[in-house]
């Protein structure tokens, strides 16, 4: 069974129609790429996965999006629980104006978690994991604002990675930062396949072709191309996908 | 071509003059007016005077009971106007949908921000004096001034509650935070130098004010201490209007040293929150 299923999903804000009747599966412990030039609604169908639109004004959605087999927009479903299980790093490092522990914590401690010992393990598991700790263990109780972009950006997928996600949503996590960061992250995103499924919005070519598994070509709303990366960068069955790799537009 | 540029050159140092004039304006007339205050009052600022009760003997009349009452009315507006002030700005900001009715309050908030505070005292007068029966009370004038504040609490809470970039939000709700955890946790504590320096200044706002709490009687001739919010109370600027109304000279010299008074608790609330908002600026960049 597919870790993730999208099933003739629509999107409208007002009367934009933003996605187009998109399918798409996703399996566990892959790294999808979605690419596509600006304005193609990789980012909103993204949202789309932890419910982050559902602040937007005039949000409309047809279909179906299935987790685990689970529908998420069920009314049933609590937002707050899917969004434990499918976790978010944004474009632009956003740490809290408060201590690096502190916000490796956040997630657990609106959950209700006290216990000491239990989050400072938390915080050393998550920040080692994002290869983080060596750089902080010493200053844990400091802002989070004073570390560089790069260590500001590990620390937010590390708070992400705290509240133990299945699947993690990444909207350019690169893109504002310097390249020896990016590299960096790209690196983590590599090591996290193993234990978690990845899905990264990117608008850099070379970045997806390196990162991802999979990778899905969004063009004006509708979903293009989706296959192995290595068949879309190399032989794609669509001429808009091979325009597109090849920078003829976007 | 040149010439042109001579008389660009020449407006423009013209409005640098002009400029300057008008700010020294402003300056000179306040410092007169400060200068003046401190040569007449100064003198009797001692520890009888705020030590003392009202007297019909100047030199033995002091600002204790008004200033107690002043001190009464902060603190039980603050305890009013702050939690209604700040929930509903809360509200409107994160809650309230943004439809034409919420335009609407959104206005007519505004709009009370700005009526003179005479019309607040008549308002008072009626609800609170006479249909609630609060009298002349403290509990009264605090309630009085507290409607005064709130548009200001309400209008200064979202103003503050807007600063704080959608990035912080979107975190705390991808980490799985709720709507109320969000705000409690992430968007008050990143808002709070704002919050307070609006609360601070509305405060600083009402401990000056006397026309409303004239019109609902707090005009009076008061020689105990309050000690309970439904007692009878004067506060600072009545007790000036009070003293200036009289002929004696020695009364005059006490409104100006109780002049002086209220302008250093004024003076120190604004630099409160002006010391608060840079505190606040330095803490948290985005």
């Amino acid at each position: 069974m597919a870790k993730l299923d999208a099933e003739k999903v629509n999107v409208y804000y007002g009367d934009h129609h933003i996605i187009k009747d998109v399918n798409l599966s996703i399996q566990e412990n892959t790294v999808t790429a979605f690419i596509g030039p600006s304005g193609c609604g990789k980012s909103t169908f993204l949202r789309l996965l932890n419910r982050m639109n559902d602040y937007i004004e005039n949000f409309k959605k047809t279909g179906d999006i299935l987790i685990d087999g689970g529908d998420i927009y069920d009314k049933k479903v609590r937002v707050e629980d899917l969004r434990k299980r499918v976790g978010m790093v944004f474009q632009k490092p956003n740490p809290f104006p408060k201590s690096i522990y502190e916000n490796v914590v956040y997630g657990l401690r609106i959950q209700g978690i006290k216990d000491k010992s239990k989050l400072d393990a938390v915080v050393e598991n998550s920040l080692k994991k994002v290869a983080l700790w060596g750089e902080v263990k010493d200053k844990l109780q400091q802002s989070a604002l004073a570390l560089s972009g790069g260590q500001q950006q590990r620390l937010c997928i590390a708070r992400t990675l705290a509240v133990e996600p299945t699947i993690i949503l990444m909207d350019e996590p690169a893109s504002a930062l310097d390249p020896i960061s990016s590299a960096k992250i790209e690196d983590l995103i590599s090591e996290l396949k193993e234990n978690f499924t990845i899905i990264i919005v990117t608008h850099n070519m070379q970045q997806a072709s390196r990162v991802s598994d999979k990778t899905a070509f969004f063009y004006l709303g509708e979903l293009v191309e989706f296959g192995d990366t290595d068949q879309i960068f190399t032989k794609p069955v669509k001429e808009l996908t091979q325009n597109y790799i090849t920078g003829r537009f976007g | 071509m040149k010439q042109k540029f001579d008389i660009n050159r020449f407006k423009d140092n013209m409005f640098k003059y002009f400029g300057l004039a008008c700010t020294l304006f402003g300056l000179a007339v306040l410092s007169i007016f400060l200068i003046n205050i401190l040569i007449e009052g100064l003198g009797r600022l001692n520890w009888q005077f705020f030590s003392s009760l009202p007297s019909r003997m100047p030199e033995k009349s002091g600002i204790l009971i008004c200033l107690l009452g002043s001190i009464w009315i902060m603190v039980l507006t603050a305890i009013i106007a702050v939690p209604l002030g700040v929930a509903s700005g809360i509200f409107l900001e994160e809650y309230g949908k943004k439809n034409k009715i919420a335009s609407f309050i959104e206005i007519n908030i505004s709009n009370l921000a700005g009526v003179p505070s005479i019309i607040y005292g008549l308002l008072a007068l009626e609800i609170f004096v006479r249909i609630l029966g609060l009298g002349k009370s403290l509990l009264a004038g605090s309630l009085t001034l507290s409607l005064l504040i709130l548009p200001i609490i309400i209008v200064s809470t979202r103003e503050a509650i807007k600063a704080v970039p959608k990035s912080i939000r979107e975190a705390s709700y991808a980490l799985g935070g709720t709507k109320w955890q969000t705000i409690r946790f992430q968007v008050l504590p990143a808002a709070s130098g704002g919050l307070l320096t609006g609360v601070i200044l509305a405060i600083s706002r009402a401990v000056g004010e006397s026309a409303p709490l004239i019109v609902i009687g707090a005009l009076l001739y008061i020689t105990t201490i309050p000690t309970s919010p439904m007692d009878d109370f004067a506060v600072m600027p009545i007790q000036i209007f009070n003293w200036l109304s009289r002929p004696q000279k020695g009364f005059i010299e006490n409104a100006t040293a109780a002049i002086i008074v209220l302008l250093l608790i004024t003076f120190i609330m604004n630099g409160l929150a002006i010391y608060l908002r840079n505190r606040w600026q330095k803490k948290i960049k985005w």
